[in-house]
This record gives structure tokens, sequence and C-alpha cells, in this order.
């Protein structure tokens, strides 16, 4: 879907050319989200502005859906793609209906369907249209500005999304709220996402498949939970932090790794889980209680198994034999 | 007595003014054709050379710093330099001459306001237009000229009022317009007339900067202006 081919920038400076982004090679499916995480400096926000040509790349291609970027009128190009960052920009000049309509009416719809088509994402997130629309950005909370930022850029549903930091400036409980309507929303649309982020926990709860930078260099680009279990390098190993392996257990669901109740028996007001649970929970009860192995109960109070350190740990090794 | 006297100079100019309200009102209306068609083409220069010198801060130094010069030539030398320019087409004193000298004054205000209100465009806010498609002239109409709208305007009403001032010294290479009273009342020492120019043009001053601040109240985009004052 989206295809990067040694993709190059580099600045020229007094003191010499210097490179950005060096030789970035990586291929997005369709449907994936991926997140191009790093310190700040290295490279992935300009990689991220090189796709919608906000950046001309020195080098290097850029595919979208098999078409070379380089053949498109750039100003096409970006009507098609979603772009949301951090500083959310919308337009304080224009209602929030309006804003949601700025790419449908650089298209040409008219007005009855792009304010119809404002209403549709209004609510969807849960914003009702008759209070919200006629509002101007700076009548609106952050979390709500962000929330309708990601609606503007989904207005004319492209099958691509940019996202540059979006949730970076929000605070942590708004943060969590949205990353988590995000995630329902990307379930059932499956766009291809890519998405820049600075932080570890962001990225292992959103990605499908992280591409970690440094210097202006992929250093490594897998699934969060096999670059939790194996990082490439030291940089990556440092940057993942010394607890990923409870990062690790937050990717990691309950129903994976339920193990059939035998003969155990288990007091009525033992605590239990539910299979949709992470391991960080079952971690932490564990630690709470000092128990060897919980019971999972479905939300009908029905016992579906039972989840063991032993378990846990197998899973866990999983990973780490591959 | 001079309180006495004072007084009598209140009855006579009130006189003045009541026997001579039809020539104080062509007066004035030959003061504002001069200042409107002045400001109207400073307008439509100077906006756009305003938002033309934000491509380089090199050559955007340079205009402004012309833009100051000018300020700095008293009118009445203005006035001077044009008569043997102007002579060459048979216009170098009246109606034309009053008109350019006003129009260059108001560049600089109009200039400035322009150029300072697009560099002061959030950049974010430029960088979501660009990454959403938009091409040069949209991102101008929609987005950046709206926001820049209330600074551009406060542009204007200072050349508005710069211009009304200089315009009352055209009267001296017969212009008209509302200066023709003073120059008359100095010449005459006829202090009615003085009194009667010198009111006029501050009335009208002040009639137009309200009725821009208005226009500026009305032309501020409803977000934009919450945003301006908390």
């Amino acid at each position: 879907m989206i295809r990067l081919q040694a993709l190059t920038k580099t600045y020229a400076t007094p003191k010499g050319s210097v490179s950005a982004v060096d030789r970035v090679s990586l291929e997005v499916h369709e449907g994936e989200t991926c997140v191009l995480l790093g310190p700040s400096g290295c490279g992935k926000t300009t990689t991220l502005r090189m796709i919608n040509r906000l950046v001309v790349p020195t080098s290097g291609k850029i595919f979208l859906n098999g078409r070379d970027t380089d053949s498109v009128d750039p100003v096409e190009l970006r009507r098609g793609i979603g772009y949301v960052i951090q500083q959310i920009g919308l337009f304080p000049n224009m209602t929030v209906a309006e804003n949601i309509g700025v790419v449908p009416r650089l298209l040409g719809w008219d007005a009855v369907r792009r304010r119809r088509r404002a209403e549709e994402l209004l609510s969807l997130l849960a914003l009702p249209p008759a209070d919200c629309a006629d509002r101007y950005p700076n009548e609106l909370s952050g979390g709500h500005a962000q929330r309708i930022g990601v609606a503007r850029a989904r207005a004319v549903d492209p099958p691509v999304l940019l996202m540059d930091e979006p949730f970076a400036a929000l605070d942590p409980v708004n943060r969590e709220a949205i990353q988590d309507e995000f995630l329902r929303m990307q379930r059932t649309l499956r766009k291809t996402i890519l998405f820049v982020s600075h932080d570890i926990d962001e990225a292992v709860k959103m990605a499908d498949r992280i591409a970690i930078f440094h210097a202006g260099r992929l250093v490594q680009f897998a699934p969060p939970d096999e670059l939790l279990a194996h990082p490439a390098d030291t940089f990556v190993a440092g940057f993942v932090g010394s607890d990923r392996t409870l990062k690790r257990l937050r990717l990691i669901r309950v129903r994976e790794v339920l193990a059939p109740v035998g003969d155990r028996t288990f007091a009525m007001n033992a605590p239990h889980v539910s299979p949709d649970d992470d391991l960080r929970r079952v971690a932490a009860l564990f630690l709470e209680h000092g128990n060897e192995s919980l019971v999972c109960v479905d939300s009908s109070s029905r016992v579906l198994g039972v989840v063991t350190r032993e378990a846990i740990a197998q899973r866990l090794a999983l990973q780490d034999a591959q | 007595m001079p309180s006495l006297s004072a007084k009598r100079t209140n009855v006579e100019t009130l006189f003045f003014i009541l026997h001579n309200l039809p020539a104080i009102g062509e007066r004035t209306l030959e003061h504002l054709s001069i200042v409107s068609v002045a400001v109207g083409v400073a307008i439509i220069t100077g906006v756009p050379l305003g938002i033309a010198i934000t491509q380089s801060r090199r050559i955007a130094d340079t205009v402004l710093y012309l833009g100051s010069i000018v300020m700095t030539i008293p009118s009445i030398a203005l006035f001077g330099i044009l008569i043997p320019i102007l002579s060459k087409i048979g216009q170098g004193i009246g109606w034309l001459p009053a008109v350019i000298a006003a129009m260059l004054y108001a560049q600089l205000p109009i200039v400035r306001n322009t150029y300072t209100a697009i560099r002061n465009v959030d950049p974010a806010l430029r960088s979501a237009a660009i990454g959403m498609g938009m091409s040069v002239s949209q991102r101008l109409a929609r987005v950046e000229i709206p926001i820049a709208l209330p600074v551009i305007i406060a542009g204007v009403r200072v050349a508005v009022v710069i211009n009304i001032g200089v315009t009352a010294i055209a009267a001296y290479i017969g212009a008209g317009g509302l200066g023709t009273f003073i120059s008359r009342g100095i010449s005459q020492s006829d202090i009615r007339q003085l009194i009667t120019g010198a009111l006029a043009l501050g009335l009208l001053a002040i009639a137009a900067d309200y009725s821009l601040a208005w226009l500026q109240r009305r032309l501020t985009p409803r977000g934009v202006a919450a945003r301006a004052s908390p």
C-alpha cells in the first residue's frame, strides 16, 4: 500500500550536508497501522512529511498503491491523504463543520453534502452535531479539538492517514480515551495509517508494526511483541526500556493463554479475570494475591479456563524462541 | 476683555458655518474623493505587495525601509517634487498630485500591517492547509487573509487618518478639500474659516476612524475575534 524505497533527505548546512533521513525502505500493508517511533530529530516526521510531499525527498521513491508519488501533482496527492498534526491546526476562522468540510470543498462537494458529512462524522465521535457543528475551534476543549482534527482528516474517507504525533499535546486521561476511540474506529475502518510518535507505550498500543528510527536510519521494523522481545540493538533496547516484558504483557490477552480448569478448585470469592483482559492485569493480581493461577470467566459468569504463571512464561518464551 | 471676544468669535464662527453648510459639504466631498481614491489604490497595490514580500525577508526589509523613507518626506515637499513631474502631462497641481501623494503615504501602514499579519499566521495552520491539499491561492483566500484581516484593516484605518491630514495640505496645490478653509483662513486672517476647517477635519477623521473600526469588527471572523480578546 505504502512503499518507501531508499528514501533520503539531506539538508545543506554551513557545516556540510546533513542527512535527516538516510535510505529508509519500508512497506506498510493495506489496513495496517505503522508507528514511526524514535527520539526527536531522528527523521520520523521528515519521513512522514515526504509522503505527502510537504518535504521533497533528495532521493528515493515513494509508492502509494503502486503509484510513484513523483508522478502525481502534490496538491491532488494531498487531497487523497488524511493528515493530522500535533498542533491540531483547526482553522480559527471556520466553524467545526466548515473545518471538516475543507477537503470536501476542495473536491467540489456542494454545501448540503458537506454539511451532511460533517454531521455524520460528529455523531460518530459522539459529539451532538446540533451542539458542535457551528462552534468555533476556540470554543472547544483540547480533546474535542483533536477529535475534530481526526474527523477532518477522514472527511472524504481517504484510504491513507498520516498522523504526526496527533495525541502528544493532550493530557494523559484524554490521550488514553482518544487512543481507545481511535483503535475502535480503526478496527472497523481498516485504514492504512502512518503514525509518528515518540512514546513507546503509545506505539505498542496503537501499532501493528513499529518502525524505530535513530539518527535518520530505520533500525528496526517489527510488530510490537517482537520488538519488545528482541530489540535489534542497544539503542532499541534502551529506547523500549528495561520494563519491556511488562509492556509485552499488555499486548497479550488472557484468551491466548487459557488452560483447561482440570481438577483445580477455586473459592467463590477468588479474584477472576475476563478473556479480554491483558496479562498486565493478571500479573498485578498475581502480585497482589500471591496466586499461581486465576480463573477466567465470561460476562455470564461461565468458567472458561485458568491462566497460570507457567502458561504466561510459555507465551513469553514463544516469541523469544523465534 | 478676552472672554467676551472669544465668545464673539464663537458666535461668528457658528454663523459662518451655518451660512456655508453647502460649501462645507462640497469641500468634505472633495476631501473624501481624494482620500478614498488614494486609499483604494493603496489597498489594491499594498495588500498584494504585503503578501508578496512575506516570501523573502530581505525583500520585505527593503520594501518596508523604502516605505519608511516616504513617510519622512514632509507632504508639502512631496507636492513640490510632484509638480515638475506631473506638469509633463499637464497635471502639476490639483486633484491628481494630491491623490498620488496621499496614496504614497498610505502604502507603508497598509503594506506593513499586511506583511506582519500574514507572517504571524500560525505556521501549523499553514502546514495543515498545505497538507490538506490547498493551492497557494486557496490558502490565502480561505485561511491566511481571513485571519489577517483585522490587522490589515487596522493598517487601513491608520492610512485613512494620515491621508485626511495630508489632503488638508493639498489645498495649497489647488486640490480643494477642507484644507481650503484653513489656507484661506490663514491668508485672510479669518479665524472663522480657520476654525471651521480645523473642526470639520477633526470630525471627519474621527468619523472615518469610527466607521472603519465598525467595519473591522464586522469583517473579523467570529472565531478569530474571540481568541484575540479572551
